[in-house]
């Protein structure tokens, strides 16, 4: 055991809590307590056929169809049978091996980082594992969770285990109240601006602060999923009353009096008044506008009020190559402001933004008010989408103009065939606006939701604090 | 695996910041079978244009690019997505080292669990490289032993981690040292079982 009597982080209390063993070189073998897994573990699961290996812990192993499934339609066979194969590898794969899964005809499918919280699946203190780089998500309760490579999923299918080398300790420390109008999303694209997209590279974030505290469970799951959008390994908020609050009553949540015991031990991974990080980051809430990027990484990320950089206003050699790429395949010109971007669509949705908050708050601005360009409008999970509807949410995104579709990762990452047209311009959820990301030639401009509704309603970037109801 | 020592080949300077694994392996080649080979898509959608044409002036086009098993690039390599494809993809098409300032820590996991080697190197020292390469030399040698990159007759050192320059070197397979932990690994669930009952999934049918 490690930590005698020494002051640990939140991060160091769940990682010490792992540790099966230690290897000279120190390496150490962690002990995983939820594996998810989607459509694209197939690498995985064919490494175990060709040992003809079992899951070693079935029953820690949750399967759920999201990266491929369809939006518009509940009949697999409409789709394209290469994709609908996907799907139904999952399903054969998690069947064979005795894995529950949330498959596509599971009223509760959803996205893997939506589903989890919702379903009870993620609690604070475990270890989460999953092939896709946004399990940072989880860590919203404070577990430890990351996203992982196919030869470490099979890993830990065979063994529930995984061999890691310990990060580095970064906290970062927003004070300061925030103001109305600015969301999660806005504080972690300016987190990501000011450290750069590698800039927490080998290291474990704690989020931490005023303007953290008053995040909902949603605010949290939106701010870690965009951890690894500046390189961190995970990020993590430490649990508290909003947490249990959140967690009591889901499905796959402990009750009762382990309920109970479990909450006396949550209370305790928050991180010691003195213990020491490796970094430790200040941002004043204050500060923070509402945040759109205009470049192809979420470090070209900028305040609304802004506008595009201009390459020859740098001294940095590597910096003005980057921008002027960008600027080339955003089509945008240095000086331009952004408030005059015209956008092509708008899409809201992905494991960053697509909880019911996000709907609620795309929806406070687009009711009564009609979008100028398409859009979709894919909620996180089908429950969230039924309660969405029993709000009359959808009714808003359709009477908009916006399509309300179903559950999935959709047009984050295009895998489903919903796509951006080359050339057009996208104000999205989302959480990479990375080259191609969204489809072939496709541009991304990534905001909070409420940001996309109001570039929705004036078909160009938009502040959306003039657009927000008093009465709202 | 094949252990990694000491490799002198052709390298491809490609100087570009934060390739991301969406470019190092577009989506939608991701439902193939590893067995049909991956190298094809590599960086696809900057090798070909729309109507699947090389694009003459892009480095990995390059007759000198074919037999290349070291490319060289800016910072933040491979970050993004987890998908491992993108390490398949460099992979397939012959590489055995990237070079750069940083790297995504999920794309240098899966590089080191597939033999391929993440050099980092100091943002300078990438810039004399790639200069270096796109003037007079080709040939590069990277030595994992001692850290070092010689090129002409200019020498740099590298960094890697020192668990993973060790499974480099040994070519060794995480799987192969986890089978014989098995037991350690049952008094762990045992152990934990008692002391946080919670990690069992409750019933669910709600």
């Amino acid at each position: 055991m490690t930590g005698t009597g020494q002051p640990r982080t939140l991060f160091d209390k769940v990682w010490d809590a792992h540790v099966v063993t230690r290897r000279e070189d120190g390496a150490e073998l962690l002990f995983i307590d939820r594996h998810l897994v989607h459509e694209g573990s197939f690498h995985a699961f064919n490494k175990l056929k060709e040992k003809r290996a079992k899951v070693r812990r079935p029953d820690l192993t949750i399967g759920v169809a999201d990266h491929y499934v369809p939006t518009r339609t509940r009949i697999l066979s409409e789709i394209a049978p290469e994709v609908a194969g996907m799907i139904r590898q999952l399903d054969d794969n998690c069947r064979a091996n005795g894995i529950r899964i949330f498959g596509f005809d599971d009223p509760r499918q959803g996205i893997v980082h939506v589903v989890g919280p919702e379903q009870g699946l993620t609690l604070p203190g475990l270890t989460m594992v999953c092939g896709d780089s946004h399990t940072s998500t989880h860590g919203a309760f404070g577990a430890l969770a990351f996203g992982i490579g196919a030869s470490e999923v099979a890993h830990v299918l065979l063994t529930q285990s995984l061999w890691q080398k310990k990060p580095k300790r970064m906290r970062i420390t927003v004070d300061g109240d925030t103001a109305p109008g600015i969301t999660a999303k806005d504080i972690a694209l300016s987190i990501i601006a000011a450290i750069g997209a590698d800039g927490a590279q080998g290291h474990a974030i704690e989020y931490a602060g005023r303007a953290i505290r008053a995040l909902s469970m949603e605010g949290r799951l939106t701010l870690c999923n965009l951890s690894i959008e500046s390189g961190a390994r995970c990020g993590m908020i430490a649990p508290d009353e909003t947490t249990f609050a959140y967690v009591t009553g889901r499905p796959f949540a402990p009750g009762g009096d382990v309920l109970d015991r479990a909450i006396a031990a949550w209370r305790e991974l928050a991180s010691d008044a003195d213990a020491a990080f490796d970094r430790a980051i200040l941002i004043d809430g204050r500060d923070i506008a509402p945040t759109v990027t205009w470049g192809i990484s979420p470090e070209d990320a900028l305040p609304i009020t802004a506008s595009v950089p201009d390459p020859a206003a740098t001294d940095d050699a590597s910096r003005a190559s980057h921008i002027r790429e960008a600027i080339d395949y955003m089509g945008l010109r240095p000086g331009q402001a952004l408030e005059t971007i015209q956008i092509d669509r708008v899409f809201i949705g992905s494991c960053t933004n697509s909880r019911i908050e996000d709907l609620r708050a795309a929806a406070s601005v687009l009711a009564g008010r009609k979008a100028r360009v398409p859009g979709l409008v894919s909620p996180g999970s089908h429950l969230v989408k039924q309660q969405a509807e029993q709000e009359g949410l959808d009714r808003i995104f359709i009477d908009a103009g916006l399509d309300w579709v179903g559950a999935g990762c959709s047009m984050c990452v295009g895998m489903n065939g919903d796509l951006v047209p080359a050339g057009e311009r996208c104000a999205s959820t989302t959480n990479r606006n990375f080259k191609g990301r969204q489809g072939p030639g496709a541009r991304t401009h990534l905001m909070s939701p409420a940001m996309a509704a109001a570039a929705a309603v004036t078909g160009r970037l938009t502040d959306v604090r003039p657009l927000l109801r008093s009465d709202a | 695996m094949t252990p990694f020592g000491i490799l002198t080949a052709s390298a491809c300077a490609l100087p570009l910041a934060s390739i991301d694994t969406d470019q190092l392996i577009p989506a939608r080649f991701m439902k193939r079978s590893r067995a049909d080979g991956y190298g094809q898509y590599l960086l696809h959608d900057m090798r070909f244009d729309e109507t699947g044409q090389k694009r003459p002036d892009f480095p990995l086009n390059a007759a000198s690019a074919a037999d290349a098993e070291v490319l060289v690039a800016r910072r933040n390599f491979g970050a993004g997505s987890s998908r491992e494809a993108a390490v398949y993809a460099l992979v397939d098409f012959g590489f055995r080292c990237v070079i750069a300032p940083s790297f995504g820590d999920i794309f240098a996991s899966n590089a080191v669990n597939n033999g391929l080697l993440p050099a980092k190197v100091s943002e300078a020292d990438a810039e004399e490289i790639l200069a270096l390469l796109q003037s007079s030399a080709t040939t590069i040698t990277v030595d994992l032993h001692d850290g070092l990159i010689r090129l002409g007759n200019r020498t740099f050192t590298f960094s890697i981690d020192p668990i993973w320059r060790t499974k480099l070197l040994n070519g060794w397979d995480d799987l192969d040292l986890t089978a014989s932990l098995t037991g350690d690994i049952a008094r762990f669930e045992q152990q934990d079982a008692g002391a946080r009952p919670w990690i069992q999934l409750q019933d669910g049918s709600d």
